[in-house]
């Protein structure tokens, strides 16, 4: 019981690191149905960018998080601008190698830039609570706080702004949104400023959670987060946030309880099993587009 | 630009004459006409997974390049050559270091090429030195199929290392475990997607279990994975005396600190892998303090040939050299002597040398090459992490 | 048959002349083993550039499971050679255990083009890649075939004739799909598969021919692969390698032969060329594709294709000096 309970904390953390990350994801979707392959790599740049900053400017955790967090959203706004924006027209397609021809560009040339593993710098007093022979530390109580925080402040922003509103309207109809005189291109930039962000953030927590950073763990956590957004229906926020501890849980409990090889097997497994039953994921709906 | 009315042609044939000229480039490096040199060609891990490694390699190598360039050069039959050194970089991936063997030895046509250290590389690399006749020394890979012929079980033809084997480092740090740490029970975590963990924890087990101790816990992670509280929580439930972990100068630390974090107590025991002074950077947490590895040489314990080299390397690069650096110091003295004794600019006279010698007294120690065999008898030193540096505990003869 | 080969007697002269040319090549001494490894490394990547191309480009689907193609004919090939039939003569083994490969393949193909019945776009794009993410991780867990450290001691039975003879082979058959009944019906789903299927195309057995197709040549390839570099393991097949083949496809040009084998050969001798560069390499290639893709969405040779690949009309005999070329092709 306390070892499942202890492996539940395990699944908490890796869940809220990955919702952050699936967030943005959908969130980029949602606006523009196109897969943002460049968001994994963002994420990493969240961790290269905080251990840019605590090199130059010793400041605490908070901090560091809110200049990370503009940082990214800066460079997520920039890229939106200059590789996505220009190929709205064309086919979908293109859209989507642009991205991962983006990603691949700022993935590489971090690794030109640093080709060592660096170690994160330590900006939290990591404490250790019992709690019943279950160990959690104070770092997984901040990962996880600070993440639940973030998505439900997006939660609000999307049902109970007008700035939601809007992205919400852009998700259901873009070009009729513009006749309306809601100023698309803006929302759209925004929103791709604050799923950056929270990339970002996400980046800024993994490297806190695992402190040794390199300039490849934005491919693998990326695509697992990318999974995590598509179980969970992709273009839907709760369902990113839904599927993320799903993916979390599944594998941490594999891992748990077979070799760790098969973990990847039977995550994937299980997404294909559900996108064969439910071919827009968990919360999805089948959007309404000319084929 | 449509259909009825496509671009220029000139405009049309860029790309082609691109590639064209880009083929015709590799074509004409390899018509270079042969200047007078040694070839030794360094298959390298200067980026990907572990390039601290690659960047001793390199270093160490171009190290001996210069000392003996500056004599004039190796002597073979009667004039003295200079070393040409062609470094290619395989990422630490099996099929990029195949291919970075492949250009080394036909495109470049090196004479020998030195590397690549993780054994992951080698074992490919290997491959591809004994069908294209190639003779090839690895100064760091200890797994065993290296020098090995996967068919039919004898050793390669081509293919030698300047290291022991896993067989030889993992008896002796079970035995260290048991008689100098006291350990009865232990847990392994080891990374079964590469060559090396996986070989010396099973090496480690049957010889663990051979000195009367007992492994309670065989953990798996795979290469990349970041989070092991899964299978740290799982060996936490067993309570091991001591936990081997073979994992690279990289992971070490990440797996260290989760496990302290989860409060296990229990000290670790590193393979070679650990070797890279990089280990003690990663370590923010000083986790690693206390914890003991195997290497193959120390700094400490040096003999003057190798303090002459520990002098050269600080001088030349600023920092002591790691074994990864004097291993390949090791390879490259044994290459050009094996060139030398040849006589010849020829790689089955350099092969042939190569498998003639039985000693070599270098900076890594006492090597001997028995009868037929293509891996060195030599002694290896425990180490222990303590005070942010390593220090050297014990020496093992074989 | 004769008519056939009247028809195409000059197409089949030339291949036949290249059959030979890379046969006898290696024995000169003109090209060394590495510009061979580099040739062969072309052909392969062609293959494989021309078989996503068919479900990518002409089909318009968004397939990142072709690294999982390649990888089951790799293995299956592999296991023919190295466990099954160590000892068989290779000039029969060999093209056995390619067209096993391939076959092996083609059979997992069929699953992912029942798939595509119902779901398109990206949901089709997230199945290719959990099939692959499947694949690969399924081959980690067989100790059979050697795990997640893979398989040793693949003889080294890829040749420049053979890589020459598979891709032409490859191309020959996607080429005259293309421009066939099926072809159509191909193009058809990819402009528009509700209007296709009102006019009569059979959708299912289009996407099953295209997806089987694909998935033979993958495996092909993959075997081919697996004879040249001696040594697979799981992890050469995983995201980075489909991503690769993506940037052949969309760098040479989508539903394009000749784009095929530009994309095909850009990158790979590319690669190769840009050596010195180390790391900056996978940032120059990447970048080309970003400025390519604002530019020119489809590619280089997107949608096109040269005169000579294309069909002649010809229901009477046709006269000596005037080719038609018809226009099959996608927007613009």
């Amino acid at each position: 019981m306390k070892y499942l309970a202890q492996q539940a904390i395990n699944a908490l953390q890796l869940g809220s690191i990955y919702a952050l990350i699936a967030l943005g994801y959908s969130m980029v979707y949602g606006v523009l149905t196109m897969i943002n392959f460049a968001h994994g790599d963002v994420f990493m740049l969240g961790a290269f960018f905080c251990l840019l900053l605590v090199a130059l400017v010793p400041v605490p955790f908070w901090l560091a998080l809110i200049v990370v967090m503009a940082a990214t959203a800066l460079l997520g706004t920039l890229i939106e601008r200059f590789a996505y924006r220009p190929l709205r027209k064309a086919p979908r397609v293109s859209a989507i190698i642009t991205a991962l021809g983006c990603g691949l560009v700022i993935q590489n040339t971090t690794l030109g830039i640093s080709p060592y593993a660096r170690p994160m710098p330590r900006l939290l007093e990591n404490a250790t609570y019992q709690l019943g022979g279950i160990t959690i530390t104070m770092l997984q109580i901040v990962i996880i706080g600070v993440s639940l925080g973030l998505m439900l402040a997006l939660d609000f922003l999307i049902r109970k702004t007008s700035f939601g509103m809007a992205m919400r309207a852009i998700a259901s109809d873009r070009a009729m949104v513009s006749l309306l005189g809601i100023p698309a291109n803006e929302i759209i930039a925004i929103t791709f400023a604050i799923g950056a962000a929270l990339g970002g953030a996400a980046g800024l927590l993994y490297g806190m959670a695992y402190p040794v950073i390199s300039a490849s763990m934005g491919i693998t956590v990326g695509w697992k987060a990318f999974v995590a957004a598509v179980i969970g229906g992709i273009g839907n926020m709760r369902g990113a946030v839904l599927g993320a501890f799903i993916l979390g849980s599944v594998e941490v409990m594999t891992v748990a309880v077979l070799p760790s090889t098969y973990r990847d097997l039977i995550s994937y497994s299980l997404l294909l099993l559900i996108l064969v039953f439910k071919p827009h994921g968990l919360l999805g709906k089948p959007a309404l587009h000319k084929a | 630009m449509s259909f009825t009315n496509p671009a220029p042609f000139a405009l049309r044939s860029i790309p082609f004459a691109i590639v064209a000229l880009a083929f015709g480039s590799l074509l004409a490096t390899s018509c270079q006409p042969a200047k007078p040199s040694v070839k030794i060609g360094i298959n390298a891990e200067l980026t990907g997974e572990m390039p601290a490694v690659g960047a001793s390699c390199k270093q160490a190598a171009e190290l001996f390049a210069e000392q003996v360039n500056k004599d004039g050069g190796i002597m073979v039959g009667g004039s003295k050559l200079p070393i040409e050194l062609s470094v290619i970089d395989n990422s630490c991936k099996a099929d990029q270091s195949a291919a970075a063997a492949q250009r080394l030895i036909s495109q470049n046509r090196v004479l020998v090429m030195v590397g690549p250290d993780a054994s992951s590389c080698a074992i490919p690399a290997g491959e591809l030195a004994e069908s294209l006749g190639c003779l090839m020394i690895s100064p760091w890979s200890t797994n065993p199929k290296t020098t090995q012929d996967t068919q039919t079980g004898k050793p390669k033809k081509n293919v030698f290392r300047a290291c022991f084997t896993d067989r030889f480092e993992s008896p002796v740090l079970a035995a260290f475990a048991t008689k100098n740490l006291h350990a009865k029970t232990a847990a392994v975590l080891y990374d079964v997607t590469s060559e090396a963990p996986t070989s010396q924890s099973a090496l480690f087990k049957e010889a663990f279990e051979k000195a009367g101790g007992k492994v309670v816990s065989m953990e798996t992670y795979s290469t990349g994975d970041r989070d092991f509280a899964a299978q740290l929580t799982k060996i936490r439930e067993s309570a091991p005396d001591i936990i081997y972990l073979p994992a690279p100068y990289n992971d070490t630390p990440l797996i260290a600190a989760q496990a302290r974090q989860l409060g296990i107590k229990a000290p670790f025991l590193g393979s070679d892998a650990w070797s890279s002074p990089d280990i003690i950077k990663l370590d923010t947490g000083k986790n690693l303090e206390g914890s003991y590895f195997c290497n193959h040489y120390s700094t400490e314990a040096a003999t003057p040939k190798a303090k002459q080299f520990i002098a050269d390397y600080t001088a030349r690069y600023g920092n002591a050299p790691d074994d990864v650096a004097a291993l390949t110091y090791d390879a490259m003295v044994l290459a050009s002597k094996s060139i030398s004794s040849a006589g010849k600019v020829d790689r089955t006279a350099v092969r042939n040398a190569m498998a003639a010698t039985r000693t070599f007294d270098g900076v890594t120690g006492h090597f001997v090459y028995p009868e037929g065999a293509r891996d060195p008898e030599k002694s290896a030193v425990i180490m222990q992490i303590k005070d942010g540096t390593f220090h050297w505990v014990s020496t093992v003869e074989p | 048959m004769m008519d056939g080969i009247k028809k195409h007697f000059i197409p089949l002269t030339l291949l036949l002349l290249g059959l030979v040319v890379s046969a006898v090549l290696p024995s000169t001494g003109l090209v060394n083993d590495y510009l061979q490894f580099v040739l062969i490394s072309v052909a392969i990547n062609a293959i494989l550039c021309v078989s996503l191309n068919l479900v990518n480009g002409w089909m318009g689907e968004f397939s990142v499971g072709h690294a999982g193609f390649m990888a089951l004919g790799a293995y299956a090939s592999a296991i023919l050679t190295v466990k099954l039939f160590p000892t068989a003569p290779t000039v029969l083994l060999f093209p056995a255990a390619v067209l096993i490969g391939g076959c092996a393949a083609g059979l997992a193909g069929i699953p992912v083009g029942i798939l595509s019945f119902k779901t398109r776009g990206d949901y089709l794009a997230i199945i290719t890649l959990a099939f692959l993410m499947i694949v690969k991780s399924g081959l980690e867990n067989i100790p059979y075939t050697g795990g997640p450290r893979g398989m040793l001691g693949i003889p080294r039975l890829t040749t420049l004739a053979w890589a020459y003879f598979w891709c032409a082979v490859a191309f020959w058959v996607i080429r005259n799909l293309v421009y066939s009944k099926y072809g159509r019906g191909i193009a058809a789903i990819r402009e528009d598969e509700i209007a296709a299927e009102a006019m009569g195309v059979n959708t299912r057995t289009a996407k099953l021919v295209a997806f089987v197709t694909s998935s033979f040549f993958a495996g092909v390839a993959g075997a081919l692969f697996a004879h040249q570099l001696q040594f697979i393991n799981p992890s050469s097949f995983d995201i980075l390698k489909s991503t690769e083949i993506l940037v052949m496809v969309y760098l040479g040009g989508v539903a394009s032969l000749g784009g095929s084998l530009l994309g095909a050969g850009a990158v790979t001798i590319l690669t190769q060329c840009l050596q010195p560069l180390g790391t900056w390499r996978m940032v120059v290639l990447p970048a080309i594709l970003v400025v390519l893709m604002l530019y020119r969405p489809s590619g280089i040779m997107g949608y096109r294709d040269w005169a000579w690949l294309k069909p002649f009309f010809s229901p009477t005999p046709r006269s000596k000096k005037k080719k038609e070329s018809n226009t099959t092709e996608g927007p613009q």
